[in-house]
């Protein structure tokens, strides 16, 4: 059953971002609402997934690196359907619907059996949903910076087209770049402790230089850089926008050495 | 009764001819008044902007009633003559009146489609029009029509949406750049015509502070004053440009005043915070190497042109929308002035049958003068039910016709059957053929109906392909 409705919620978040990717080169209020239909009825859908998978008990404490996905991909589309409401910020669903998608999308291609850590530590998912909630923020910083640097080339080249009137100001999308980092750095902050915990736990060290970590830390300094940077020397606009693109290269990474460390977990 | 419309606009006529032929707010009321006393003209609304002068009228007949605006347009602009002015007129009667008028009002007509102004001029000409008693029933309708499609095309179409004048495309960039425009500041160099209406536009959007400089700096304290901005020292204005979130740059200089290192300096000391430059003098004074610099964005006048050339293009696509809403809001009038048509037609049918009625009786007891007060009720009795029975499917039908959208058809048919147009169409194109006797026949028959003959209003295809 939990599965079906996944599978609904995967087709439902497709077919949303072929409609979103569509509206940013189509004017049209019809359109616009299809898609925003689309990704609440992806996120009904999800949320009955998720919950349904909650109810089914014993598997809350393994935690997978999937469960993490399907929840940061979830928690994304909330953000989304939030922010809609908004001005400017329908234009988002373009941008984060993908995102979205190929999160769940990854959840489907990795392999089904791999724990993120030996479910010695109760609390285990804690870390994984501070972190997943930090990630969220800069995901949406990353939008943020992406749709900058398309207006901004837009503004540069004289292109005043369907994207250039449907992308937000440049001065919008610098200040939602700035607060997404600001509210997502203090939950990867929490995620990193709490993570570091749980590795005293199961692993009986908090630090033992594993890709995950080592690429989760360098993200952590990183963003510190970005946000002091930011006050300091005026790393904002064009510069901000290229910094959170980069850094959240630097998150993937990290999603990366998560999975490069569970099927290394799951062969030993 | 017909509707037609005679004038000029910017279409037909140079700037010299509409400026000789606007009639000044002070003397619209006599001038209304006057055009009610040209023979013929029943209603009458005079519509001036600087783009078009043009008289909308209820009349009698088409010919004379386009012969008297003429005259009272000769009239009221002495300076003029007859042949000067005749040229650049156009004429319309019937449908389209009603089609040139909600064009017009929807600013479909305008030399920028989609421009707002022309609207509330066409209000104001209709409101001078209802003071001075000069419109009516048929008047009032039209124009209050009108206005309501002037609305629903500005709401249902995108054709006023977007900048296609140079100072405002420039407010419209800046937000692009910067969305919300109150606590920005903006720093005019030199004070052109052209920079002072775009800072104007910035300052109508919340722009917080103008600081301005020029040469002259009597010439920039009385500018400055304008916009309750601050005059700032000519050799001074690049180390302060750093303040200003947006530079319009508008000199006669020669050279180059901003060059690239200057706005590089600016854009550091904003600390990457984005500056948004335009240039709007000829020769260009702000260096186009600035492309080059980061968080700066300049554009100059053929940017701006460009800009607004390509909303132009949209307008232009939006108003084949626009047409299609006039077009539907036509028909829905005609329905109504088909109306007005059909019920005098009814009465005038009623009332032609019973004049038959009551002279072929007088005439038949004129013979039968013995007849008993008995038998002059019968016969009475059976003239009224002939012609009730012979008049009964006509009136069924008129009264349909007034919804059916090929009623003009009927009402036609009706006045030729029963000869209800006694002086004959005007145009005289579609009126039977009488002979004199008829005719004082139906003078005598018909004198007090009060006919209102709009039949030109309704469309001539449909009644023709019916006809078919």
């Amino acid at each position: 059953m939990t599965v079906v409705f996944f599978q609904i919620t995967l087709g439902l978040y497709f077919l949303g971002t072929v409609t979103f990717l569509i509206c940013l080169v189509r004017r049209s209020e019809g359109l616009s609402k299809v898609a925003l239909g689309l990704a609440g009825l992806g996120f009904f859908t999800h949320t009955v997934a998720l919950a349904l998978q909650l109810w089914s008990g014993d598997e809350l404490k393994w935690v997978t690196f999937q469960k993490a996905m399907s929840f940061f991909s979830w928690s994304l589309v909330l953000v989304f359907l939030v922010a809609a409401t908004r001005q400017y910020l329908q234009v988002l669903g373009s941008f984060i619907l993908p995102l979205a998608f190929l999160s769940l999308v990854s959840t489907a291609i990795l392999p089904a059996e791999a724990p993120i850590l030996h479910p010695m530590f109760q609390g285990v998912w804690v870390h994984v949903t501070l972190s997943m909630l930090g990630t969220v923020g800069f995901a949406v910083a990353f939008v943020a910076g992406l749709m900058y640097l398309m207006q901004e080339r837009l503004l540069k080249s004289k292109q005043f087209n369907v994207l250039s009137f449907k992308l937000p100001p440049l001065d919008f999308l610098d200040r939602l770049n700035q607060r997404s980092i600001l509210l997502g750095f203090p939950f990867l902050t929490l995620g990193i402790l709490t993570g570091a915990i749980s590795a005293q736990i199961s692993l009986g060290a908090y630090l033992s230089w594993n890709p995950e970590q080592i690429w989760a830390l360098i993200t952590w300094v990183f963003y510190l850089i970005v946000l002091m940077g930011r006050v300091t020397v005026g790393w904002r606009a064009k510069k901000a926008a290229y910094l959170t693109i980069v850094g959240f290269a630097g998150v993937l990474l990290t999603f990366l050495g998560v999975i490069l460390k569970s099927s290394g977990a799951s062969v030993s | 009764m017909h509707i037609i419309t005679v004038g000029l606009s910017h279409k037909t006529a140079p700037v010299e001819l509409r400026e000789l032929l606007a009639v000044p707010d002070s003397r619209m009321g006599e001038a209304l008044q006057r055009l009610r006393t040209y023979p013929g003209i029943k209603e009458g609304m005079l519509l001036q902007t600087c783009n078009r002068v043009e008289v909308y009228a209820v009349v009698d007949q088409v010919e004379s009633g386009f012969s008297a605006i003429q005259e009272f347009l000769v009239d009221s602009h002495l300076s003029l003559s007859a042949e000067q002015l005749l040229p650049h007129l156009y004429w319309h009667s019937g449908e389209r009146t009603i089609s040139h008028l909600f064009r017009v009002t929807a600013s479909l007509d305008s030399m920028v489609v989609g421009e707002p102004q022309i609207l509330g001029q066409v209000k104001e000409a209709f409101r001078l029009a209802l003071t001075h008693n000069a419109s009516g029933v048929i008047l009032n309708k039209l124009v209050k029509k009108a206005i309501s499609v002037a609305k629903r095309v500005r709401s249902e179409t995108r054709i006023a949406e977007n900048a296609v004048s140079v100072s405002y495309a420039a407010v419209e960039l800046a937000k692009k750049v910067f969305g919300n425009l109150s606590a920005r500041t903006v720093m005019l160099v030199g004070a052109g015509e052209m920079a002072k209406l775009a800072a104007q536009h910035l300052v109508n959007h919340g722009v917080r502070q103008v600081l301005l400089t020029t040469r002259d700096p009597v010439r920039a304290r009385s500018v400055a004053n304008r916009f309750q901005g601050l005059p700032i020292p000519f050799e001074e204005f690049r180390s302060e440009m750093a303040k200003a979130d947006i530079v319009i740059c508008s000199t006669g200089a020669s050279h180059y005043l901003i060059t690239a290192e200057d706005v590089l300096r600016a854009v550091r000391e904003r600390k990457n915070r984005p500056i948004f430059l335009i240039d709007v003098s000829v020769p260009r004074n702000i260096d186009p190497a600035v492309r080059d610099v980061d968080n700066a964005f300049l554009f100059d006048i053929d940017d701006l042109e460009m800009h607004i050339e390509q909303n132009r293009e949209e307008r232009r696509a939006e108003s084949v929308k626009a047409e299609v809403i006039a077009h539907e809001e036509v028909e829905v009038i005609q329905k109504w002035l088909q109306s007005l048509v059909a019920t005098p037609t009814i009465v005038a049918l009623r009332k032609r049958a019973e004049d038959i009625k009551q002279a072929e009786l007088a005439k038949a007891f004129h013979r039968l003068s013995a007849l008993s007060d008995q038998d002059r009720e019968a016969v009475e009795g059976l003239a009224s039910a002939i012609v009730n029975k012979l008049i009964h499917g006509p009136l069924v039908a008129l009264k349909s016709a007034t919804q059916s959208s090929n009623g003009s058809v009927y009402i036609d048919a009706a006045r030729r059957f029963y000869d209800l147009d006694m002086s004959g169409n005007p145009q005289g194109g579609d009126s039977c053929v009488s002979t004199p006797q008829e005719i004082s026949d139906q003078a005598k028959l018909n004198p007090s109906v009060a006919q209102v003959d709009v039949r030109p209003l309704v469309d001539p295809k449909v009644s023709h392909e019916s006809q078919k």
